[in-house]
């Protein structure tokens, strides 16, 4: 075998390896970008019983851990964005108070997915209600929509993003259900975050569910149930 | 009519040149509030998460719904066969199609994204009416050009009813598509009702034909010409009639909406306690964009077509204060959650949203006005839109 052979050899075989090595973390965060590789399945729907009579008026853990999970930076201006907040509602007749979260009810039939001109806004199999940031040109029409005003527009330029959960200047966001927790297996940060439990996460298909169980055994109600959305999200104790 | 003379020529051309360069002024003002509206994102105007709508999207539903209004004129003069309206039917176009172009620019450049066009004009759903919208305004454009050609291009002319038909069909679907894009809220309280389409399309009336006769005052006085006051009473009269028309359809609003007592808050704010909307409302809208107007146009002794361009001046002002009104009052009062509960938030939930609009969001919205006007005055230069009125008018 002549010296220059070698040499070739030599040469192919320390791109193949360079190469390799620019490669790999690439595929690896590819990968883990990626998450789940099936995609969400109809058979779940996926939903939330808020117990407002646990729900501590003046707590904020639930908003503080949202604002955490998402990177959002947690001001209250008119122009910053609130996925999920905290109502105080009083009763004007009997005057019984009641203070409960409201974020994005995910919708069986979604206002804002109706409105979204590039399909944006979507409603993924498993009843989860999303905006595609892609495809979002920041028309505001889902903000118009919403009947719970759970959708915030990004009003100023993002730095240091949470990488599970890109936003964008321009385009509208609001509760994912974190999303990228509920395809690992977890839970909205929300509901994990709650010292009373009063957030209940689960399949609402799924009879053996302990949200299934919950809503079949106490009463709860949707908010604004005369629209007929069927929110994903109900609330006990209203 | 007075001979031109060299000077007075000179004087016209100058003043011409004058009216482009200050009409490219205004325009490039909203281009650089554009550009930092880009740069910085809507935090530099005067909308946030509850007034998601602002100022630009007075500007562009104005310009858009007397867009179609103005092809009134147009449609009476093709569909109907009326022969003054006939002569006016190209400048009718015109102006339509530089009026949606204006409104459309503004819209556009109001988006979060305005560079993602192209996603809206690949991507339709099928259930958005704004997405019907970018078909229909993008239609309505293409027809308007085919009925103009029919007019302008002696050999199209046979095709200039069927033209005119399909012109007179588009824009009332169109202006339907503008109503519904608020008829369709169905959890606010100012928007969701079925009234608001027809209440666009009488609205489109009166503003489009109030814009037409501005233009067609300025035309006539530009070339030194009256209007044939025979010709003046008939528009004014129509004028006139649009006006209680579109004054009845926003009272039908207005009193349907106080007889249901879960909107009775609202039609309170509107109309009495919120501020500067009662007062847009009746001093702006009532007073100087209909009663205004329609003393000038009726009151014996005031023929002049100079009094008709101050009527339309303010019903189209007045327009813009409907529009305010409408859009920007309807998001300041609060979405009802919870009915029978007091409510409070840190997301302005239960309380009424004050809005002050940017400069940015100003110039913007002028600067769809001044496309328009820009379309305009080029096109009236180099065509031939003066109306050509025939010496005896049978109908």
């Amino acid at each position: 075998m002549s010296d220059m052979d070698m040499d070739r050899r030599n040469f192919l075989k320390t791109s193949v390896g360079a190469a390799a090595v620019a490669i790999a973390p690439g595929m690896m965060l590819y990968s883990v970008a990626q998450g789940k590789s099936e995609g969400a399945s109809s058979r779940v729907r996926w939903g939330m019983l808020i117990d407002t009579n646990q729900c501590k008026p003046g707590c904020n853990d639930c908003v503080t851990a949202c604002n955490r999970e998402n990177g959002l930076p947690g001001e209250t201006k008119a122009t910053d964005s609130q996925w999920i907040r905290k109502i105080e509602i009083k009763d004007i007749s009997s005057g019984r108070e009641i203070s409960l979260p409201m974020m994005c009810q995910h919708c069986e039939n979604p206002p804002c997915v109706d409105v979204c001109p590039t399909n944006a806004s979507m409603k993924r199999a498993d009843g989860i209600v999303l905006v595609d940031k892609h495809r979002c040109i920041g028309c505001r029409y889902c903000m118009m929509a919403c009947p719970y005003k759970a959708r915030s527009f990004v009003h100023e330029p993002q730095h240091d993003q949470n990488p599970d959960v890109p936003r964008g200047k321009g385009t509208v966001e609001s509760c994912t259900l974190c999303v990228h927790r509920i395809d690992v297996g977890g839970k909205p940060a929300c509901s994990e975050a709650c010292p009373n439990q009063a957030i209940i996460f689960g399949d609402l298909n799924d009879e053996n569910s302990e949200i299934a169980q919950k809503v079949r055994s106490v009463a709860s109600v949707q908010v604004r149930a005369d629209l007929r959305l069927n929110p994903g999200v109900r609330y006990q104790g209203i | 009519m007075s001979t031109p003379t060299l000077e007075s020529l000179h004087f016209k051309n100058r003043l011409y040149w004058l009216l482009l360069a200050a009409g490219g002024l205004v325009a490039t003002a909203g281009m650089y509030a554009v550009h930092l509206m880009e740069h910085h994102g809507h935090i530099i105007t005067g909308m946030d998460n509850q007034i998601v709508w602002g100022l630009p999207h007075v500007f562009a539903i104005f310009l858009i719904v007397a867009a179609s209004g103005v092809l009134n004129v147009a449609s009476i003069g093709s569909v109907f066969g009326k022969a003054i309206y006939k002569a006016r039917a190209p400048l009718a176009s015109l102006l339509s199609i530089a009026m949606l172009m204006g409104g459309l620019t503004v819209l556009m450049l109001d988006l979060g994204r305005p560079d993602r066009i192209i996603v809206a004009a690949t991507n339709y759903n099928l259930t958005s009416v704004f997405a019907w919208n970018v078909l229909l305004y993008s239609g309505m454009v293409g027809l308007v050009v085919v009925y103009l050609w029919t007019m302008m291009e002696r050999r199209m002319n046979p095709y200039n009813k069927i033209a005119g038909i399909g012109v007179f069909v588009w824009r009332f679907v169109l202006t339907t598509g503008t109503g519904l894009i608020f008829a369709f809220l169905t959890a606010r309280q100012a928007y969701g009702s079925a009234l608001l389409p027809p209440m666009f399309i009488v609205l489109s009336f009166a503003w489009g034909m109030a814009v037409f006769h501005l233009v067609q005052t300025s035309i006539y006085m530009w070339n030194e010409k009256e209007i044939d006051p025979s010709i003046l009473a008939r528009k004014k009269h129509l004028l006139g009639v649009f006006v209680l028309g579109s004054m009845y359809m926003v009272a039908t609003y207005h009193l349907t909406n106080a007889y249901f007592s879960q909107q009775q808050g609202f039609e309170r704010f509107i109309l009495l306690d919120g501020g500067i909307y009662p007062g847009l409302f009746w001093w702006g809208y009532i007073v100087l964009g209909n009663i205004v107007p329609l003393a000038l146009l009726y009151a014996p002794g005031i023929q002049r077509d100079r009094w008709a361009a101050l009527a339309s001046l303010l019903i189209i002002l007045g327009g813009f204060a409907l529009l305010y009104v409408f859009i920007i009052g309807g998001q300041a009062w609060p979405l009802n959650l919870f009915p029978g509960y007091e409510v409070s938030s840190t997301f302005a939930d239960g309380q009424i949203s004050a809005y002050s609009p940017s400069i940015y969001e100003f110039l913007l919205g002028l600067g769809g006005l001044s496309i328009a006007f820009l379309i305009t005055t080029v096109s009236v230069r180099v065509l031939n839109f003066m109306p050509q009125d025939k010496p005896y008018i049978a109908d």
